[in-house]
């Protein structure tokens, strides 16, 4: 043990809090856009429409069969052939993983949205309301509020996930620490201290969907 | 007001509705009854074409439904509906409850939609509970709450389909009075109903069926005297008696 020095935490600090930031940032974007994505998917896959039906479910599917590392590389190497330009790792980071993440986010609002109980549907059609609107005001309301421990949860392991961005040298939690670590020549050390900071963000968040789950119930 | 004339409905090779007519007048209130599986719930549900059909004519307000043309999401506005189940939307105050469809629906703007809510909420004897959550109510608020939401859409006639069946007995005076005052001050219903008691007081016809078909349609009070087919005679001597 005497041979760590955890003094290092403290120069490191800006570093860390630039990378978190990045990490923070990464997981809202593909959160929100995830599930604004993911909530379209889930919608298509339930279509009357076929051929939507099955366009929607191939891509699920398809993001569902795929390590999410190889995505992030894929897409960091093949946009510069479609636009002609590279972008930054970071966008790349993120674009990739709205587009990842919304594949898992379908699957749960599709859960969410079959399990409204149909009779619901039927008073809203009952009081005139389109099926949009039905869709809009009655049930993905009470599928997202039902799903939301799941969702939560789901998120919690986009967070963890995005250290993959360390493939494509994006800038986040774990690559601040891994090149602060280089720079003073504690890797140990700054390892140790990038795990606290996901496992003290982790465990809070699932400590908050417990908390929900159990409201939930009463 | 609502006309339907020889209905015919298959699900896939079963048929549940076997030439079925019948017709409910303006301020009319008829019953429909009969044992579980005998098709009153599909029926009912045609008239708002909650349920589609394959063979017949089906016309409400001068509205037909078969029409591929029909517009059903307009006509649907103007025929109330009371489930079962009471259909109340959870995540919504009771009353969002009654403003959503008159603000989406029929645009009226929330303030007026407001007043027209607590107006009818007053009306059932629940205004007190405006800002409470469905799940706050018993049975029998709840499914005054959704009588009261039917009836912000100004309908022209009401669909019960078996109003009183998921509440307890103390419950089911409650919603019935709220009907009985609806029949009186002249609303056109068609109900599908068990409540003999509330078929004697209000209905003016009794429409009774069994395995998709119309047996019998009779005047409230002859139905009840004086039945004349069989299988109504059964069945009325079977929910009389307990």
């Amino acid at each position: 043990m005497g041979d760590f020095d955890f003094s290092v935490w403290q120069p490191s600090l800006p570093f860390i809090r630039d990378g978190l930031l990045f990490t923070l940032r990464l997981t809202l974007i593909a959160m929100s856009g995830g599930i604004v994505l993911g909530t379209l998917l889930a919608l298509a896959r339930l279509s009357p429409n076929r051929w939507l039906a099955n366009a929607a479910s191939l891509y699920v599917n398809t993001m569902r069969s795929i390590p999410l590392v190889l995505v992030i590389l894929w897409f960091f190497l093949v946009i510069p052939y479609l636009t002609g330009k590279p972008v930054g790792a970071e966008t790349s980071a993120m674009i990739t993983f709205t587009a990842f993440e919304a594949a898992f986010y379908c699957e749960i609002m599709r859960a969410g949205i079959q399990g409204i109980p149909r009779g619901q549907v039927a008073a809203a059609q009952a009081l005139g309301l389109s099926s949009t609107q039905t869709m809009v005001h009655v049930v993905l309301p009470q599928a997202v509020r039902n799903m939301l421990p799941v969702l939560l949860t789901q998120t919690i392991v986009l967070f963890q996930d995005t250290s993959l961005v360390w493939a494509i040298g994006a800038k986040d939690l774990l690559k601040a620490a891994d090149v602060a670590g280089k720079n003073y020549n504690r890797p140990v050390e700054m390892i140790v201290l990038s795990a606290l900071i996901y496992f003290a963000i982790c465990f809070s968040l699932s400590i908050a969907v417990r908390q929900i789950q159990k409201r939930g119930q009463q | 007001m609502i006309e339907i004339r020889h209905l015919s409905k298959w699900y896939g090779p079963t048929q549940v509705l076997d030439d079925c007519s019948t017709h409910v007048a303006k301020g009319e209130v008829v019953v429909v009854c009969g044992p579980s599986g005998s098709g009153k719930s599909t029926l009912i549900k045609c008239v708002n074409g909650l349920e589609g059909f394959q063979q017949g004519e089906l016309v409400v307000d001068g509205v037909s439904l078969g029409d591929a043309k029909t517009d059903l999401t307009r006509l649907r506005a103007r025929v109330g509906m009371v489930f079962q189940h009471f259909e109340l939307f959870p995540h919504m105050s009771v009353l969002k409850n009654l403003m959503l469809a008159q603000i989406k629906v029929l645009g009226r703007n929330p303030d007026e939609a407001a007043t027209r809510g607590l107006a009818l909420l007053e009306r059932v004897g629940l205004k007190a509970h405006a800002e409470k959550f469905p799940a706050q109510l018993s049975g029998g608020q709840q499914q005054r709450v959704a009588i009261a939401r039917a009836l912000a859409m100004d309908p022209v006639c009401l669909l019960f389909d078996e109003p009183t069946s998921a509440l307890d007995p103390e419950m089911i005076g409650e919603v019935l009075d709220v009907m009985v005052e609806l029949a009186a001050e002249g609303m056109t219903m068609m109900c599908v109903t068990h409540e003999m008691g509330f078929a004697r007081k209000v209905a003016k016809r009794v429409v009774f069926m069994d395995h998709g078909h119309i047996v019998e349609e009779a005047p409230a009070m002859q139905f009840f005297e004086a039945p004349q087919s069989e299988r109504a005679q059964a069945f009325l001597s079977k929910i009389l008696h307990h």
